[in-house]
């Protein structure tokens, strides 16, 4: 009987440490989702600024619009501004919590609205080194959870977690999420390619609150360790809750934003 | 007549042809009472083109290498916190061999007012419907600016009103089409014209008010789940002539004649993973004797950052089918559409699509390979090339069989 008592704490054991961390990876990043609930929607602009390991700088803005939903991922618009031969390009995505995205493309040369593949989520957004699946909606339930500990990051104390992604699409094997601890925001992602070997790392910088609530970074910088190219996005003229609906978020509304 | 003349006439009827002047003036009174002086945005292309032909035309006045230049400035203001605007595009070619190719247009001059459940256009648009890349059978709102490039894909501007009401259950948009225009062809001193020149001086109509006739379409459009569906039906003088054999000045030209038809369609993709499958069909009536039916169905499949580099590689193959057979008015009757589209997803945009469409009946092959990438901030650079081969006689791609070509153009962006 001892001897079984004594098996079953050996075997247990392991297994209980990574559920224990498997949930208390979980219950941050549902912490940092709780904490963001209610931001309706917002509108901001953003520069995207490239630079290759020359130091060679090339610089893209769009105008980004998001609309919460109540029981599923996010509605996201981007408006492409510059370069100017993009001008005009709309892009719009209908996220969820599980399974595939719904993403339409706008090109205005020929006015037409093209229903893309959703697939594509390793791929370099804009040739920027954020891949597709950077930048839209992080929801809780893409990743599987574990925590790893505390840590400090720029002198912040933080929440250290491992989050691997549940898409068979994604570029990586998993990602490596800092919380403060204190506002559970985000402040680095270290990514792993598919061979598990460090790819990038993401850091946030200059965070605001908006409506006493909802924190967003100014700053991303995005660090490609392979191939020592950067991408820097600035966010200026964010605002919360301006009033979009579903009807902003839609095909006629892709047609004609601008 | 000049063509720079007709042209400017074109435009200038197009904008103002009774049917539509009403439409316009209030369209005009209304912007003048917004605050326009303020914020207008302007934006545009003007881009520099060469033609290389690897062989001279069957007549001597064509040359082999032809060079042109378009300007195409646009105007955007939006008020009423983007509820309304109003654009205003218009379009310029110079050609130097071309007389019939350097043209202006009016591509849009609309304004917009949209609403929760209804959006409302007045003026002069472009609309485009349907989903696969080799032939667009569904598309129809707006005359082909043909003299601009072979695919069908640059459009002349039409004046329209247009009603979208939107639904949970889907849009359905009416059209009222003011005023037609003339498809624009090829001069006799220019290439990609075919073995006989169109004089458009002779166009003729079914409708007794010959381009003055007023069209109108209707579409319904909804997306559910991973299916995008569009059906529509058009009623009114077609976009396509039919064309006569008549003597003139001791040569043989052809004249175009407009019909008046009826056309339903549909369009429908599946996006599937990687997987885009896609169909368009057609049915016509009015359109010579026999009422037909045409269909393009196919599949894109894309292998995306393919080992990490960021490249993706898409393949993309689609079915060609008209009734009329051997008795279609385009050469895609009978035919398998091959190709691939590459996007290297660099800081330049590098893109590259080719493919070939192979006649399952005469075995003729339409290839066509297009490239681009970004130059700079403003500047694009673009490579087309296209050749006709194995095209025998009854083909209607034989009459291109010496027009294989290269075309490159220098695009500046503001």
């Amino acid at each position: 009987m001892t001897s079984l008592l004594f098996t079953l704490l050996l075997f247990a054991n392991p297994i209980d440490i990574d559920a224990q961390a498997a949930q208390r990876g979980l219950e941050i990043a549902q912490e940092a989702d709780r904490r963001d609930t209610g931001f309706g929607d917002n509108v901001s602009k953003m520069d995207m600024i490239l630079t290759n390991r020359k130091g060679k700088q090339s610089t893209r803005h769009m105008r980004n619009r998001a609309l919460e939903q109540a029981d599923d991922g996010d509605k996201l618009l981007i408006l492409f501004d510059h370069p100017r031969d993009v001008k005009g390009t709309a892009f719009l995505a209908f996220t969820h919590r599980v399974g595939q995205d719904d993403q339409w493309l706008y090109l205005p040369a020929l006015k037409r609205v093209k229903r893309i593949s959703s697939s594509n989520k390793s791929g370099p957004f804009m040739g920027s080194e954020f891949a597709y699946e950077d930048l839209t909606s992080q929801e809780v339930e893409k990743y599987r959870y574990a925590y790893e500990g505390e840590e400090t990051v720029d002198g912040q104390a933080a929440f250290k977690v491992t989050r691997f992604p549940n898409d068979p699409d994604s570029g990586y094997t998993r990602q490596i999420v800092w919380y403060d601890q204190a506002e559970y925001r985000i402040l680095k992602i270290a990514y792993y390619d598919r061979k598990d070997s460090l790819l990038k790392t993401l850091t946030y910088h200059d965070y605001q609150q908006y409506l006493d609530k909802f924190w967003r970074a100014d700053r991303w910088l995005m660090v490609n360790h392979q191939t020592g190219k950067k991408t820097e996005l600035v966010f200026h003229a964010y605002a919360f809750q301006t009033g979009l609906g579903d009807r902003d978020f839609d095909q006629n509304s892709l047609k004609r934003a601008r | 007549m000049r063509p720079i003349r007709r042209q400017a006439l074109f435009v200038f009827r197009t904008l103002f042809p009774e049917s539509a002047i009403k439409v316009l003036t209030a369209a005009l009174l209304l912007s003048v009472s917004f605050p326009f002086l303020q914020a207008g945005e302007w934006s545009g292309q003007a881009a520099l083109e060469a033609f290389g032909f690897s062989r001279g035309g069957s007549e001597p006045q064509q040359e082999n290498t032809a060079f042109s230049v378009f300007v195409e400035p646009e105007y955007y203001h939006a008020w009423d916190n983007d509820r309304q605007s109003l654009t205003v595009k218009a379009f310029f070619r110079y050609d130097t061999q071309d007389a019939e190719r350097t043209h202006v247009d009016v591509r849009e001059l609309t304004w917009l007012r949209a609403a929760d459940s209804w959006e409302w256009r007045l003026g002069v648009r472009k609309v485009f419907w349907g989903v696969t890349e080799s032939f667009h059978l569904v598309d129809i709102i707006n005359q082909t600016d043909l003299v601009e490039n072979l695919d069908g894909e640059e459009k002349l501007g039409q004046p329209m009103a247009n009603l979208a009401w939107i639904n949970d259950w889907g849009t359905v948009d009416l059209f009222l089409l003011t005023g037609f225009r003339e498809r624009t062809f090829a001069g006799a001193d220019g290439r990609l014209r075919g073995g006989t020149v169109v004089d458009s001086d002779l166009a003729h109509y079914a409708s007794g008010a010959e381009d003055q006739r007023l069209d109108a379409a209707i579409r319904y459009q909804h997306s559910v789940a991973a299916w995008d569906v569009g059906v529509s039906h058009f009623h009114g003088t077609s976009r396509e002539p039919l064309f006569t054999p008549v003597a003139r000045d001791g040569a043989v030209v052809l004249a175009p004649y407009y019909p008046v038809i009826d056309q339903t369609g549909l369009d429908v993709q599946g996006t599937f993973g990687s997987w885009l499958l896609k169909l368009e069909g057609a049915y016509r009536h009015g359109f010579g004797e026999t009422d037909f039916a045409a269909a393009v169905a196919g599949f894109e499949y894309t292998f995306f950052d393919v080992k990490a580099t960021g490249l993706d590689i898409g393949v993309l193959m689609e079915f060609l089918w008209d009734e009329r057979d051997a008795a279609a008015t385009h050469p895609f009757a009978d035919d398998v559409f091959v190709g691939t589209r590459w996007a290297l997803n660099d800081t330049w945009d590098t893109t590259f699509l080719g493919g070939v469409v192979w006649d399952r009946e005469n075995a003729g092959r339409f290839w066509n390979l297009e490239a681009s990438r970004r130059l700079s901030d403003q500047l694009k650079l673009s490579l087309e090339m296209r050749t006709f081969s194995n095209t025998e006689s009854p083909d209607l791609l034989h009459g291109f069989h010496r027009d294989d070509h290269l075309r490159l153009e220098l695009g500046y962006f503001w």
